[in-house]
């Protein structure tokens, strides 16, 4: 098993009468690239600062490897920090600032002459040693930052939303760096972020937060393929979900469920851990939905071949470039959003009209069924690993 | 429109002058006069001489009441440095019971007529029997003069962010080491800054001092005491001279080192 680089054991913590993280146990293993994500006041940026030290838990164990820092002051804790503001020393250069934690432990001088140096390069800022921090950009102060904590190879780097005040082209292209250092220097990062698409650029593995818990961990493909609330669901990238019942499950290989929409029609998806009768939601990407006419033979096809079928009517179709984005009203009432590729030609939206009845598809195994009515389902773990 | 912002603008304009010239025709006075050659106050000189600037140097009462004030000036810009910085960084820090009431603690005597201080201070000196002099002028001035700092101190701490002092801890700072490397040297130039106006207010201070100096006498208090003199009165415009050049240099390192907003230590 690999070895764990961070540990944190029915963590709460409490300011005055608010919980800002409800009994939190977490792993997180060496090397990974760990994404805590989630909106704001979810407890994730709590957690990462009682990581750091600077926060102190009411109750609980955290573990750095194996050793326990609960108690311990941030400066005798084997972690490193890059603030959201960056929080460089504004009287130091950019040497002074990146050596501050080798000068800390007395590292000689022409060592850190060379550190700072190959730290500067690392994080592509060579010959910036002389330069203060207001001479800088952000995205270059970002770099700093970064160089300052890597320089002390921490056993974790922690990251504090450390791309929110850059603008959108820059932190794309920063989100591809840090994913290239961490690979490159191979430490345990923690990022913080309220971005999903952020976190499933760079992550390894990502917590959604909610409200001082784990709503689910997992690869960025296990939360998009199958989350396992509503509000993973929505929060990652955009849900249809539809009202159900299950009627039946076919054991098997892979269980099965046969469930009952809202409006008469029966669908199949996934089954394990279901139970006949549960009142539940059917959910299904935007992008895993065909869409036909309504006596289409490919479709007819489909649906013989074990596809879900739905019918409704189209009530809005707009062109955004990559894709067509069509809005289908089901005959149960409820609206359903479907991404067609522009795969052919940009006529595709006058394949489908506004008002026209269409029929939509979809594999059994793309589908996605969450307990419904479960006010706070059971936080820990991917569903089905 | 542009019509009546031109006559507008020759209107500024003239105001202009006329406040320059309200604020600075009487120091101009006073530098004209340390030049006269008769030694009065009379429109016009007689003619120009250094004689009363020699005159002045050799003065031992002047001499020694340049030293008083310098040394109380001195004495209580220190205590108000150590005081004002101590308290700017408790209130700037750290919350706990009664910050604002600390706060408006620190600041009220400046507001405090300067009569009531030094009347005040008087009798709490005759209380503890505590003689009244240099020692009582320096305790009096600092009591004012700690604002300046402490006032100061608190701007720059409510500007810094906290997450500084949380990143030099996160790369390996003890409390002391991040005093040392990251508080103090942000708070360096404001502490300065607020030490120079200190000094300057202490410099001149006359009404608290009137209270407290018993028989010591500040240079303020010689000016005071010689502008009646007939024989003196030539040397309080050299010392006026002198107390204009001498005030230009810490109003303009003063300005420096706050009008400085996105960094700190910068000289």
């Amino acid at each position: 098993m690999a070895q764990t680089d961070v540990r944190l054991e029915q963590v709460t913590k409490r300011f005055h009468d608010v919980v800002a993280v409800d009994d939190l146990t977490l792993d997180i293993e060496r090397g990974q690239f760990f994404s805590m994500l989630g909106p704001s006041g979810c407890g994730k940026t709590t957690t990462l600062r009682m990581i750091a030290g600077f926060e102190e838990a009411t109750s609980g164990t955290i573990y750095l490897g194996d050793a326990d820092v609960t108690n311990r002051p941030p400066f005798k804790r084997d972690v490193n920090t890059v603030f959201q503001n960056y929080a460089l020393f504004p009287h130091l250069d950019v040497f002074e600032n990146v050596a501050f934690g080798l000068r800390r432990r007395k590292v000689g001088g022409p060592e850190i002459t060379r550190q700072v140096g190959a730290m500067l390069e690392l994080v592509e800022l060579p010959g910036y040693q002389r330069r203060k921090p207001n001479e800088l950009s952000g995205g270059q102060q970002q770099r700093v930052a970064l160089a300052r904590a890597l320089i002390n190879h921490p056993r974790v780097l922690l990251l504090d939303e450390p791309l929110g005040a850059l603008d959108l082209k820059l932190r794309k292209q920063m989100q591809l760096e840090l994913k290239r250092i961490q690979t490159e220097v191979g430490i345990t990062f923690v990022y913080v972020t309220h971005d999903q698409e952020e976190a499933m650029t760079m992550s390894d593995n990502i917590a959604v937060m909610r409200a001082g818990k784990i709503e689910q961990l997992g690869t960025p493909e296990q939360l998009y393929e199958r989350p396992a609330t509503e509000f993973v669901a929505g929060f990652l990238g955009v849900s249809n979900l539809l009202t159900g019942r299950v009627v039946a499950i076919a054991a098997g290989d892979r269980a099965t469920a046969e469930i009952e929409l809202y409006g008469g029609r029966r669908v199949r998806g996934p089954g394990e851990g279901l139970t006949a009768g549960a009142e539940v939601k059917v959910g299904v990407r935007p992008e895993k939905l065909r869409l036909a006419a309504p006596r289409d033979e490919a479709t007819n096809g489909a649906a013989a071949a074990g596809s879900n079928l739905i019918e409704g009517r189209v009530i809005d179709a707009s062109y955004i470039g990559v894709s067509t984005q069509y809005v289908v009203r089901l005959n149960g009432g409820q609206d359903v959003v479907v991404y067609a590729q522009n795969l052919e030609t940009s006529g595709v939206a006058e394949q489908h009209p506004v008002g026209q009845q269409v029929r939509l598809t979809w594999q059994p195994k793309h589908t996605f069924v969450i307990a419904a009515a479960a006010p706070r389902p059971t936080s820990q773990g991917g569903s089905d690993e | 429109m542009r019509v009546g912002s031109r006559i507008a603008r020759h209107l500024l304009g003239f105001a202009t002058g006329g406040v320059l010239v309200f604020l600075y025709f009487p120091l101009f006075l006073v530098v004209a006069y340390a030049f006269n050659e008769n030694g009065t106050q009379a429109w016009p000189p007689a003619g120009f001489s250094l004689r009363w600037i020699e005159e002045a140097l050799r003065n031992t009462g002047l001499q020694d009441a340049f030293l008083t004030s310098l040394g109380a000036a001195f004495g209580a810009t220190l205590i108000a440095m150590l005081l004002g910085t101590l308290a700017g960084l408790a209130v700037g820090r750290y919350k706990f019971f009664g910050r604002e009431t600390i706060s408006f603690a620190v600041i009220f005597p400046i507001a405090l007529p300067g009569v009531v201080t030094g009347m005040a201070l008087l009798i709490a000196f005759a209380t503890i029997d505590l003689p009244l002099g240099m020692m009582a002028i320096v305790i009096g001035h600092a009591t004012f003069c700690i604002v300046l700092v402490y006032n100061n101190v608190l701007a720059r701490m409510r500007r810094l962010s906290g997450s500084l002092e949380e990143a030099s801890a996160d790369l390996g700072a003890d409390s002391f080491q991040t005093f040392r490397y990251v508080t103090f040297p942000a708070m360096r130039s404001a502490i300065l800054a607020g030490a120079l106006l200190a000094f300057a207010l202490s410099f001149d201070e006359v009404i608290v001092t009137i209270f407290v100096a018993g028989g010591v006498k500040t240079l303020p208090i010689w000016i005071f005491h010689s502008f009646r003199l007939a024989n003196q009165v030539a040397l309080v415009n050299v010392v006026g001279l002198a107390a204009i050049l001498l005030s230009l240099v810490p109003v303009y390192i003063a300005t420096r080192l706050t009008a400085d907003t996105g960094t700190v230590g910068r000289t």
